[in-house]
């Protein structure tokens, strides 16, 4: 802005013209929002986290209802984690994930979240703050929300056992995760983790090659074989990760992985291809490789799901202007129109009832209540997901949330873990 | 012959003409370097760096390495598994690029065809080395080209599983990026080659093959060397083609330290790192023993 003005005194050259009607074209193709960046400092959010949460759309409508511009750093989950590690300076916000929180909070880069100027925190489901959906118990192995939800206080580096006025992340969105499988390619029932290492798919199988969550497939597979009942798979010995480790070990050595994959878009492309015909994956994926048309389940399992959830945290750093902002946006997020969009992208809202009020009834029935699809249900950039009359995978939240088995996990033997599955791609 | 400076340069100019190169390296290099060996010596916990003295890092990194009845460790097995993959680039690496270049040099008689036969060497350079990796996947995918055609040729009935996430297509790749620079140096060593060598060969009888192997490989072997530099180099550290092409089932030791990375290991990192780097060094230096590069050039 200052230099154009500056070149406007210096008289209208051919450049400055041409700069002008640039700047003027764009200001015209953003429509209202130009006045506004004008007659203000403009508002900024650095918003750390991985790519697949961070929607543009929700971006944009953000910038529209807030003013604020959502500047977005993607990178990935274990990415995420050395961002606020090494460069607590670097965001204003993070999108981060409970799992990470055992190496985060002790490092003192985040500060406690203020659950009073949280203005829906009430409302926040009770699968985050008391482990339960529906009133009953969900499982808890693993690093669950609960256990990591609370601190002592703003700037401690200690998880609190009782509830205070101090959260480590305010939740945003959280699943419960299981394999997708090709249904046309299998042509079978499938309704076991176990089935993962079955040597009928041998060469058609994949798990993906992030240890810490690949590691919890691993144990949901190894104890649905019936080789061993973890006491905590989020959290082995030395000894129960060897055993978990070489039960992978002899099943990539007999040949019964395609491949390995640690990028969402590689998940999508070995089960579009039919290379891989039962794989760990997760919920956007199975819905990238259904727009291509192509028949692809998140199978539900009976020995459960595996749950993640992610939620917003503040660097310590941050001051006065720039935390208010924060948390307008946070508040702005629970509010309803992003939890409905995530709803509609297959992941859960942490507050339902907002959501539920920027939902279609007939979407709420088919994503949250697990009924048949009265109409079509389209995605949230307008692609078909589901015909009428089709039911969602899994079914409703209370079937789906309350099958959780386990959470993603940082274990004590973290290192002896990322030891043992390098050596497990070695061998 | 010897470098040679030019009119009126004395020795003093001359170092400092190597002066800005010199720094460069010294900050971007050389003081990096100096800090990876200081942090592999160091200790860590999930979150933090802790600056200290001890050998742990090289004590996990061989851990299990001497005990010979519990097979290859992990370090020695994916070693070994790079090894592999640097040796067949390199044969297939140089056999194809030695011929590309021989052919250039020799074969193409007009100048403006060889520059744009070169040129036409780079054009697979146009695009990233990435998409050029991923472009392999749909070619011999199980439902991929190549295995469609046959099959519909009736030349098998199963597609072939092996033509992609395996060593060969790691292999393939390998080749694919990295002939071109086989050809560069050996391309410019040949060209410098005296025709004249070859003519008077010919006339006292020597035949095609001895003419290769008495004359053009010798008079190459600077090019070839520093082709063979390159291409080793460059396949030690990668982990992206092994990823892409491998199906990240293989093992590669730059994917060891990224994994280690990743999880906020820089000191175990940090030791893979020197190993590596060690290693690596001592491939060069005996492949410069072989061939005084600096003097033939």
């Amino acid at each position: 802005m200052s230099e154009k003005t500056q070149e406007k005194t210096s008289g209208l050259s051919r450049r400055s013209f041409m700069k002008g009607a640039g700047t003027l074209a764009a200001a015209s193709m953003f429509g209202g929002v130009a006045p506004y960046v004008m007659s203000s400092e403009k508002k900024v959010l650095r918003y750390l986290g991985t790519a697949v949460n961070q929607d543009t759309k929700i971006g944009e409508k953000a910038k529209e209802d807030l003013g604020i511009t959502i500047e977005y750093i993607p990178v990935t989950t274990d990415e995420v984690t050395k961002r606020i590690l090494t460069q607590p300076n670097s965001f204003d916000l993070v999108d981060t994930e409970y799992f990470s929180l055992k190496k985060l909070v002790p490092s003192g880069n985040l500060i406690g979240m203020n659950a009073n100027k949280i203005k829906e925190f009430d409302n926040i489901v009770t699968a985050f703050t008391k482990g339960e959906v529906a009133g009953k118990k969900i499982g808890d192995q693993g690093t669950a929300p609960k256990k990591v939800f609370y601190l002592e206080g703003e700037r401690s580096k200690k998880f609190a056992s009782s509830p205070t006025e101090w959260v480590t992340l305010v939740p945003t969105v959280y699943n419960a995760d299981t394999l997708g499988i090709r249904p046309d390619l299998i042509g079978r029932p499938i309704n076991s983790w176990a089935e993962l290492l079955n040597p009928e798919f041998k060469g058609k199988a994949s798990i993906l090659n992030i240890p810490s969550i690949g590691i919890m497939d691993a144990a949901m597979v190894v104890e649905a074989m019936g080789e061993y009942k973890y006491p905590d798979k989020g959290n082995m010995t030395k000894k129960e990760i060897d055993l978990t480790m070489k039960v992978m070990t002899e099943a990539k050595k007999a040949g019964q992985f395609r491949a390995f994959w640690s990028d969402f878009n590689e998940s999508v492309n070995l089960m579009a291809s039919g290379e891989v015909v039962i794989q760990s994956m997760w919920s956007p994926a199975i819905t990238a490789v259904r727009t291509k048309g192509i028949p692809c389940v998140y199978q539900p399992l009976k020995e459960g799901y595996r749950a993640w959830a992610a939620g917003f945290a503040l660097p310590s750093t941050i001051k006065g202007q720039k935390a208010d902002m924060a948390y307008e946006f946070i508040n702005w997020f629970l509010s309803g129109w992003a939890g409905a969009y995530l709803n509609r992208q297959g992941y859960y809202s942490a507050v339902l009832p907002t959501a539920k009020a920027n939902m279609e009834a007939y979407e709420w029935d088919y994503w949250m209540l697990g009924k048949p699809a009265a109409k079509d249900i389209m995605s949230p950039n307008g692609q078909k997901l589901a015909s009428a009359g089709e039911i969602r995978d899994g079914g409703s939240y209370e079937d789906r949330m309350g099958g959780v088995a386990c959470w993603n996990a940082v274990m004590d033997e973290n290192r002896y873990m990322v030891r043992k599955w390098n050596e497990f791609i070695a061998s | 012959m010897p470098p040679s400076f030019g009119k009126g340069m004395t020795r003093s100019t001359s170092s400092i003409l190597a002066v800005p190169f010199a720094l460069v390296l010294a900050v971007f290099f050389v003081l990096p370097l100096l800090l990876v060996v200081v942090v592999s010596f160091w200790d860590y916990t999930e979150y933090s760096l802790i600056p200290d003295l001890i050998l742990m890092n090289y004590a996990e990194l061989l851990h299990g390495c001497f005990d010979w009845d519990q097979g290859l460790c992990t370090t020695f097995a994916t070693y070994l598994s790079t090894f592999k993959y640097v040796f067949l680039t390199w044969c297939f690496t140089l056999v194809i690029g030695f011929g590309v270049a021989l052919y250039l040099v020799f074969c193409v008689r007009s100048l403006k065809m060889q520059i744009v036969l070169f040129l036409v060497c780079t054009i697979p350079f146009w695009t990233s080395n990435v998409i050029r990796m991923i472009s392999w996947i749909p070619l011999l995918g199980r439902n991929g080209i190549v295995n469609t055609a046959l099959m519909s040729m009736g030349v098998i009935d199963q597609p072939i599983e092996w033509l992609l996430y395996s060593g060969f297509s790691v292999t393939l790749g390998f080749v694919h990026l990295y002939t071109l620079f086989m050809v560069v140096p050996i391309f410019n060593s040949m060209a410098k080659i005296d025709k004249s060598l070859i003519e008077a060969a010919k006339d006292s009888g020597a035949s095609a093959w001895q003419i290769i192997t008495n004359i053009i490989i010798p008079l190459s072997r600077s090019g070839i060397m520093i082709g063979s530099i390159f291409v080793i180099t460059i396949v030690v550290g990668d982990f992206i083609t092994i990823g892409v092409l491998g199906g990240q089932q293989i093992a590669s030791v730059g994917k060891i330290i990224y994994v280690e990375m990743s999880y906020l290991q820089f000191p175990a990192a940090a030791a893979n790192a020197v190993v590596l780097v060690s290693i690596t060094l001592l491939m060069v230096a005996a492949m410069m023993r072989i061939v005084n590069v600096r003097k033939e050039l």
